[in-house]
């Protein structure tokens, strides 16, 4: 068919301007020198992080033999070389080894646990809200369950009926928060479903499936990063509380709570037992809160 | 608006039979573990088949419960293994502790997490809101049990101020009342805050605020009379949600002090495998939560036109 | 006349931002007479609303008042402060606002809202603030005032929610007026009611008005001055009868040419788009503002030094420095040869299509509070046919059912009754994800929100390539990939957009890309769903223009669904119009456009404001709302609001379907003759001399 005029020259396809400035938080992950506050939570956590990692290969005593109990920080011990940084505890086990030790417990077992739950409840999540249906409201009942129970009763019913271990640990940390994250992620699908572009998807004829994880998932990632740096240090915040209340990772092992439940009461001794193992837990959390808080604030500004 | 309430209270409904239901299921559908702890470890198996028969044990699972549910919608929840007394003897009066120590940190929580979401929300950016916002989050990063350990280290160690433990040996002692109820507000009144901060800049920027300036009317009433209606109904629903965080923190402040509150029974039920006390203390914190949840629902209603007069 | 009422002077506004302070609006002047209505218009991003703030002293923390000044009625507003101001705004200056829903406080009833004015500003009690709230209800035309004072925000409709608005600022007795955009949010009929009510009043009250919207026709009929702005600064100010008709800025002259005259249809009259694109507030050129996209650029005189704005005949200003050099005669365009489209076979027959959307949609939720629910009654039987490469723009208010039935024609819902035939597959029932992938690749979609329409997590390439893949047969990765870039081509963007994120993307350029994955599988029939009304005018044609093109070149059928009747006019070859779910009429675009008319084609092509000043239009203001779709009128679904409603048989039976030669049908009981009989709405001056 012949045209009837030229297809018109002009257009307002110039040269584009510079990408506009990145928006979400995961783009705000590049963008941490801007906010004082997520760069002080990333540096607390990268130093924990390196500590962790590193615990191995460091100089430093064994956190489990016993030797000379109640030394203050930076005590000398009897053999007149070896020099406890940050003292004994009330068995005689190095404070030092005991905290890093028990950084790398707590890092590992936190990301272990809040990935399993991001996995279940991402999938949840986004079938509830983009299939609906029966689907969602099957999903969304049982998260209610799940949700309504306060998450310190769910935690001692799913240890004291399976028992103290990582694994049980990992499982009762899925249960108490992935409902939280299903109901996140179903209200972002829920919303992006309606978008022209998962309509566009549908009207080509994509699969479901393809339009969960290929057309979805990668829009609510965005949003999910503020939420995950929350709950990486409220699962931090549970695993030392488990550990307090004696329903943690079997000892002797350091274990940052299980270090404060023994000595605390002995603080009219020796009070750093227990506040550093308190300060140690309490500067992680810290900083999973002020990076989840900066990188909020970076998201939201322009 | 009734309706939607109805509909409310008939799922509230449905969430304590699914949850009673499973929380039956996972204590006694292995009857012989149940004979074991009701008769000890050294119990015979002959023992705990007879046990069992003995107390309906061979009726069906769905009966059993039925009965159990019975029971336990009038109170009766069996008896205690721990303290050899009916479990309604001693869980009422430690739910009262534990209700005492919860208003204690309500009434202190809800007034200084409002006026400060208030004053940071009002003005976002400025230099009160960035204090008042890092205050907050410093705050609720420190868990209870870290904070109790500060707090005990300076008031009671250091100073001696304060008693240490809270188990009002010698009858109601309010001076212990102040560490627990400390370490709960602290933690717990960032968070809300926070909320209420961001409920309040949200409210402080929209077009209907813009509209009440631009009407001339005067600062104070435009905060007070158009702001703070709109802003007040999202805390209000969170704070009445804390009651379930309360209840988590409840179990390790009442642990850490030795407050005899209903936190300290459940943990002392766990530990010692007293079934029937779990079951009875799981069951009512989930009421608890449940309630507060359906509290926060209708209130939510209450408080919006929107729902109020659909 | 002695001094304006409003005067701004050289006024510069900025932004704080943390790279620097950027200029939203440079040496703007501007003036507003005692009792005059002026215009302030411009596309999105030219600092129109910005002014209007400013004016208001509210200009967020980040904007301030860089240089210039603003008088009002002969003091100093920028000198005000405290008390002062406070006592102004609401008062003296009153603002409507482009959102009515947003502006009204959701947790206070009307009442209350509207009676905080008198008792600020002219110290009346209760009571007599109430009287006064009362009785400005009564002047904005609301029905059952007494019932309105007691309602919410929420329980009023779009147009009830802005009378409310401009009865608040009313109140205030103000001799000034803003309105920024205030029916922008709004359909056109009650566009229509709440203009012809701002005119009436400011006239009754003496109010001045200044009016701010990026509509040109509406600003040609209600305004006696305006003021163009273009990139923050004011480009031609004037009196409308000259701006429009003599315009002497080659920008004023590119708005009018890029927008369609409902008068006018494509081959008469060719939408002419601008090039380019708006510079964002940062970056803009050194010189004239618009000489990057302006036909009349001469290097050396319009990209240096500033350029002033100059007197360009008696109450005429121009920033240009070579309006004298300009043919502005020649300048207008040519008339291009008409191009008949031959309709080919019918590819697309529905008939008898119904859709009902039960409520609640959830059916356990329905189960727990009993009762079936009501049903929406988005579309009631449905019957045309369209034709290959032909144009068929479906036209309602937002409501009507056009966006359901583009849903259930592409399966994204399923029809409740009826068929829906393409190229001879029954799929009116069959919803896409069981449609043969054949079919599917039949029938593509261009949607409404370009912001939407692409998925922000891909790159533009791989969401062309997506479509290729799926429907053009390929497989081989080079083979894809040079397609993609064809489409590119088609689409006149550049190759490099191939690797680029959606939101590197401007507005107009997301949905060319749309419009290359529509094609890509070169479909049979596209949908379009109001696919330009959310760009800037500017650009609309040019996307208009680009899609005509593509579809005539590879004859393709296009079903165009707008509410844009000059739109409409310009692309289609026939035209559906539909009320409340029902087909009201159709035909051919000449059809439809000229009498007989069904009484609601004719109110809505009243309804629309038009640009051109030499169309005159004869005015009809529809009253009432659109009814809703759950419980729609008995007899004839247009009856509530029917200005030549005939009686008992209106409410009664549903009108039958009365033909007046070939395929133009109306639904309507009025006899044949009379309908035959209503004068043309629109009369241009070629028509007239016939």
């Amino acid at each position: 068919m012949a045209l009837s005029h030229p297809l018109p020259e002009e257009d307002e396809a110039q040269p584009v301007a510079p990408a506009p400035a990145w928006r979400g938080p995961l783009a705000a992950l590049g963008r941490l020198r801007e906010s004082p506050i997520a760069m002080t939570g990333a540096g607390i956590l990268l130093f924990w992080a390196t500590l962790a990692l590193l615990a191995p290969v460091l100089p430093l005593l064994d956190p489990n033999t016993p030797m000379e109990p109640f030394k203050f920080p930076g005590d000398v011990a009897r053999d007149g070389e070896t020099v406890f940084w940050l003292g004994t505890d009330h068995k005689g086990r190095d404070m030092l080894s005991r905290l890093v030790w028990g950084s790398r417990r707590v890092l590992v077992w936190a990301s272990l646990a809040t990935a399993c739950a991001y996995v279940a409840g991402v999938l949840m999540g986004l079938v509830a809200g983009y299939r609906g249906g029966w689907r969602d409201e099957v999903i969304s009942f049982a998260a209610n369950v799940l949700l309504s129970f306060p998450v310190m009763v769910l935690y001692i019913v799913v240890i004291t009926r399976l028992g103290a271990s990582g694994l049980n640990i990992v499982l009762a940390v899925t249960f108490a928060s992935a409902p939280g994250i299903m109901r996140i992620v179903r209200g972002l699908a829920l919303d992006l479903k309606s978008r022209d572009y998962v309509q566009a998807a549908r009207a080509r004829g994509e699969g479901p499936w393809r339009i969960m994880l290929v057309e979805l998932l990668p829009n609510v990632r965005g949003p999910l990063i503020v939420d995950a740096c929350l709950r990486l240090g409220y699962t931090t915040v549970t695993i030392a509380m488990l550990g307090f209340l004696g329903l943690g990772l079997p000892p002797p092992d350091p274990d940052w709570g299980q270090m404060i439940a023994e000595t605390q009461p002995l603080g009219s001794l020796a009070g750093h037992m227990a506040l550093l193992p308190a300060a140690a837990i309490t500067s992680l959390v810290l900083g999973f809160n002020l990076l989840a808080d900066g990188l909020r604030e970076i998201s939201l500004r322009d | 608006m009734l309706r939607l309430a109805a509909r409310r209270f008939a799922s509230m409904a449905l969430i304590m039979v699914t949850v009673s239901l499973i929380l039956f299921a996972i204590f006694e559908t292995d009857k012989l573990a149940v004979a074991g702890k009701v008769l000890g470890p050294y119990s015979s198996v002959e023992q705990r088949e007879l046990w069992l028969a003995e107390n309906g044990y061979d009726r069906a699972f769905l009966v059993r419960y039925t009965e159990w549910i019975w029971n336990a919608v009038q109170g009766d929840f069996g008896q205690s293994l721990r303290f050899k007394v009916p479990v309604a003897e001693i869980l009422w009066p430690r739910l009262a502790a534990t209700g005492i120590l919860a208003a204690c940190v309500f009434a202190l929580m809800v007034p200084i997490s409002l006026a400060l979401g208030v004053l940071a929300g009002m003005r976002e950016g400025s230099r009160t809101d960035r204090a008042i916002s890092i205050g907050s989050v410093v705050t609720t990063s420190v868990p209870e049990f870290a904070s109790a350990t500060f707090l005990t280290g300076l008031l009671v160690f250091k100073l001696g101020w304060l008693p240490g433990t809270s188990s009002m040996a010698g009858g109601f002692a309010p001076l212990e009342l102040v560490l627990p109820v400390l370490v709960l507000v602290l933690y717990d009144f960032g968070y809300v805050a926070r909320m209420t901060r961001a409920s309040m800049a949200e409210v402080m920027t929209s077009p209907y605020i813009r509209t009440a300036i631009l009407k001339g009317l005067p600062r104070r009433r435009v905060i007070l009379v158009h702001g703070l209606r709109n802003a007040l109904i999202a805390p209000f629903t969170i704070i009445v949600l804390q009651l379930n965080w309360l209840l988590s923190g409840v179990i390790v402040v009442e642990v850490f002090f030795a407050y005899k509150g209903f936190g300290a029974l459940l943990y002392d039920a766990a530990t010692f495998g007293d079934i029937y006390l779990i079951e009875a203390c799981a069951l009512v914190a989930v009421f608890v939560a449940v309630l507060s949840q359906f509290i926060s629902d209708i209130g939510y209603m209450l408080l919006n036109p929107r729902i109020r007069f659909a | 006349m002695g001094e304006p009422l409003l005067a701004c002077r050289n006024l510069s506004i900025s932004y704080r931002t943390r790279s620097g302070d950027v200029p939203a609006v440079s040496g703007f002047d501007l003036e507003v007479g005692r009792g005059e209505t002026v215009g302030l218009v411009g596309e999105s991003g030219c600092g129109k609303s910005t002014v209007a703030f400013a004016i208001m002293r509210h200009l967020g923390r980040s904007g301030f008042i860089a240089d210039g000044s603003i008088r009002f009625d002969g003091r100093d507003l920028l000198a005000m402060e405290g008390e002062e101001l406070r006592r102004l705004r609401g008062g003296a200056i009153g603002m409507v606002y482009q959102e009515p829903m947003a502006s009204l406080n959701p947790s206070m009833t009307i009442g209350r809202q509207l009676a905080e004015v008198p008792m600020i500003h002219g110290g009346a009690g209760r009571g007599e603030a109430r009287r006064q709230a009362l009785e400005m209800l009564e002047r904005v035309q609301l029905p059952d005032p007494e019932r309105i004072m007691e309602s919410w925000p929420h329980q009023l409709s779009g147009g009830q929610q802005q009378r409310v608005v401009i009865a608040m600022a009313l109140l205030g007795r103000p001799r000034l007026l803003i309105l920024d955009e205030p029916t922008t949010a709004l359909d056109v009929t009650v566009e229509a009611g709440i203009v012809a009510l701002i005119g009436g009043l400011a006239r009754e009250l003496g109010t001045s008005v200044l009016f701010i919207s990026h509509n040109l026709g509406l600003i040609r009929e209600t305004c006696e001055r305006v003021c163009v702005m273009y990139a923050g600064e004011a480009v031609e100010t004037g009196r409308v009868g000259a701006v429009f008709g003599a315009m002497r800025h080659p920008y004023t002259r590119g708005l009018l040419n890029a927008v369609p005259v409902p008068g006018a249809d494509k081959n008469a009259r060719p939408l002419v788009p601008i090039p380019g694109t708006l510079p964002l507030p940062g970056e803009r050129p050194p010189g004239c503002n618009f000489h990057p996209r302006c036909g009349f650029f001469e290097p050396g005189r319009c990209d240096r030094g500033v350029i002033p704005m100059r007197e360009a005949g008696p109450d005429h200003t121009a920033r240009c420095v070579r309006f004298e050099e300009i043919d502005w005669a020649a300048a207008r365009p040519r008339r291009m040869p008409a191009a008949i489209a031959s309709p080919g076979e019918k590819v697309l027959e529905v008939e008898g299509l119904r859709k009902y959307y039960a409520l609640p949609e959830k059916p356990l939720a329905a189960l727990i509070e009993g009762g079936g629910g009501q049903a929406v009654r988005a579309n009631e039987s449905i019957d045309f046919a369209a034709r290959e490469a032909e144009t068929v723009a479906i036209v309602g208010e937002s409501g009507c059912g056009k966006s359901t039935f583009a849903k259930v024609l592409m399966g994204l819902e399923t029809a409740t009754d009826g068929q829906i035939r393409l190229a001879g597959r029954e799929v009116g029932s069959v919803p896409v994800e069981r449609r043969r992938p054949s079919t599917v690749g039949l029938l593509q979609m261009i949607f409404q929100n370009p912001f939407e329409t692409l998925n922000p997590s891909h790159s533009v390439g791989y969401q062309i390539a997506r479509v290729v893949r799926r429907f053009g047969g390929l497989r081989d990765r080079e083979a894809v990939r040079a397609r993609v870039m064809e489409l590119l081509d088609l689409v006149r963007l550049p190759r490099a957009f191939h690797d680029r994120r959606p939101r590197q993307l401007s507005g107009g350029q997301k949905q060319r890309v749309a419009i290359a994955r529509a094609f890509a599988g070169d479909p049979r029939v596209v949908v379009a769903d109001e696919p330009v009304s959310a760009l800037d005018v500017s650009v609309q044609a040019a996307i208009a223009r680009l899609l005509l093109d593509i579809q005539r070149r590879n004859g393709t059928t296009l079903l165009f669904i707008s509410h844009d009747l000059g739109l409409v006019r310009y692309l289609a070859d026939r035209v559906l119009v539909m009320y409340l779910g029902r087909i009201v009429e159709q035909g051919t675009v000449e059809e439809v456009f000229s009498p007989p008319y069904h009484p609601y084609t004719e109110a809505l092509l009243s309804a629309a404001p038009v640009a051109d000043a030499s169309v005159s239009k004869r005015r009809i203001l529809l009253e009432g709302e659109l009814p809703s779709a759950t419980s729609p009128p008995p007899g004839c679904p247009f009856q509530t609001r029917c200005p030549r409603k005939l009686g008992r048989i209106c409410e009664t039976e549903l009108p039958p379907e009365r033909v007046f030669g070939g395929g133009h049908k109306i639904l309507c009981h009025i006899p044949p003759e009379e309908l035959e009989a209503v004068a043309p709405v629109l009369e241009t001056p070629a028509e007239a001399a016939d």
